[in-house]
C-alpha cells in the first residue's frame, strides 16, 4: 500500500515537475524544476529495487549535470520575451509538426509489442533484489562481460575532456601563474638589502630602487625579481 | 524486494516530516505574519543606490569548463562503486579492466594538468 502510494506521489510530482521544466518562463527555474524531476526519478529507481542507478541520479544528474545546465543557461544570454515574439507566426506550422509527430509515436507506441522469447532470451536476467544487491549484479557484469563497452565508456570520457579543454581553454597574455617552484627557490640575499640609514635622513631618492639596487644582478633579473615580489603580494 | 524497500521506509518517513514542516512555516509566514507589499519590496537591493543592470548576465567559459571536468570524474568515481563491491568475483580480468580505464582516464588528467586547465589565473 505505501509503495502504490510512494509510486503514485513520485510519478505525479515527477510529471508536474517535467511540466514545469518546459513550462517556466524563466530558465533558471526550468532548471531547478529539472532537479526536482531528477529526485522524483531517484525514488521511483528505488521502487524498482535498482538503488545504484537512483544514487547515481542524485550524485551525477543532481550533482553535476544541473550545475552544468545553470551555467549554460546563464552563459546563453537569451533574450526571452524577444524570442516569444514569432509565437502567433510560427504556431500553425509548428502545431502541424507536433500533431504529425504525436500521431507516428501513437503508432508505433500501439504496435508496440513484447516478443514473448525476449524475456527467456536476455543474456543476463536480473537477479532476485533478495539474493543479490543491484550494484554487485552490475559490478558482475559490466567489468568483464561488458568489458569493451565500458572501455569504450572511458574513450568517451577522455575525448569529452579533451575536447572541453580545447574548446573553451585559451591562455590569456599579460597572466601571471603562480610558480611555486621560482617561490620556493628565492633566497632573501636576492630580495633583500639591508642598508645603514642615518639617524634623521632616510636614503631620499634611492627609496625606490631599494628592491631593484641588488648588487650583481643584471637589470633583467632584477626586473624579473621585482615581477616575483608583486606576485607574492 | 519488500525488505529492500523497508530500509527506505525511514528515508520516506524523513521526507515527509520535512515537507510538512517546511510547508507548515511558508503557510504560517503567510497566515500570521503582516502583509504590507509594495514594488520596493521586491527590488534588487544593491547598497542602496539603484540596480545597474540585469542579474542575469553572461558567465566566464571557464566555469563551463570546470564543471565539466568535475562531471568527468565525478562519472570516473561512479564506475568505481560497483567495481569495488563485486572485486572479488569478476577475478583478475575485471581488475585490469578497471586500471585500464583508470589508465585511459589518467590521461586525459595528464593532458589538462600539462594545459594547465585546472589553474585559475
Amino acid at each position: 500500500m505505501i509503495t502504490a502510494l510512494a509510486f503514485y506521489m513520485f510519478a505525479g510530482v515527477l510529471v508536474a515537475s517535467a511540466t514545469m521544466v518546459i513550462a517556466a518562463r524563466n530558465p533558471v527555474h526550468s532548471v531547478l524544476f529539472l532537479i526536482l524531476a531528477f529526485f522524483n526519478a531517484a525514488g521511483l529507481f528505488i521502487l524498482m529495487g535498482a538503488e545504484f542507478l537512483a544514487m547515481i541520479l542524485v550524485i551525477v544528474y543532481v550533482g553535476a549535470v544541473a550545475v552544468l545546465f545553470l551555467f549554460v543557461v546563464m552563459m546563453l544570454d537569451i533574450n526571452f520575451a524577444e524570442l516569444r515574439q514569432g509565437f502567433q507566426r510560427y504556431l500553425p506550422i509548428g502545431g502541424l509538426v507536433g500533431l504529425v509527430l504525436l500521431v507516428e509515436l501513437m503508432l508505433v507506441l500501439g504496435a508496440w509489442v513484447v516478443a514473448p522469447e525476449a524475456a527467456a532470451l536476455r543474456q543476463a536476467p536480473t537477479p532476485d533484489a533478495a539474493a543479490m544487491s543491484n550494484t554487485e549484479a552490475l559490478g558482475r557484469l559490466l567489468y568483464t562481460r561488458y568489458a569493451y563497452l565500458f572501455q569504450a565508456s572511458g574513450m568517451v570520457l577522455l575525448v569529452a575532456m579533451i575536447g572541453a579543454i580545447v574548446l573553451t581553454l585559451r591562455d590569456r597574455p599579460g597572466t601571471r601563474r603562480q610558480s611555486v617552484a621560482v617561490q620556493v627557490a628565492r633566497r632573501a640575499e636576492e630580495t633583500l638589502e639591508m642598508r645603514k640609514v642615518a639617524l634623521g635622513q632616510g636614503i631620499g631618492e634611492e627609496k625606490g630602487v631599494v628592491t631593484h639596487g641588488t648588487p650583481g644582478l643584471r637589470p633583467a633579473e632584477a626586473a624579473k625579481t621585482a615581477t616575483e615580489k608583486a606576485e607574492v603580494r | 524486494m519488500q525488505t529492500l524497500l523497508l530500509e527506505y521506509l525511514p528515508i520516506l518517513i524523513f521526507i515527509g516530516i520535512a515537507g510538512a514542516i517546511a510547508i507548515a512555516m511558508v503557510m504560517a509566514a503567510f497566515v500570521a505574519g503582516r502583509q504590507k507589499p509594495y514594488p520596493e519590496k521586491l527590488s534588487a537591493y544593491e547598497c542602496g543606490f539603484e540596480a545597474f543592470d540585469d542579474a542575469r548576465r553572461k558567465f566566464d567559459v571557464r566555469f563551463y569548463l570546470v564543471a565539466i571536468l568535475f562531471i568527468i570524474f565525478d562519472l570516473e568515481v561512479a564506475f568505481l562503486f560497483p567495481w569495488a563491491v563485486a572485486l572479488g568475483d569478476i577475478g583478475v580480468f575485471g581488475f585490469l579492466s578497471m586500471v585500464v580505464f583508470l589508465g585511459v582516464l589518467t590521461v586525459g588528467f595528464i593532458y589538462e594538468w600539462m594545459k594547465g586547465a585546472l589553474e585559475w589565473e
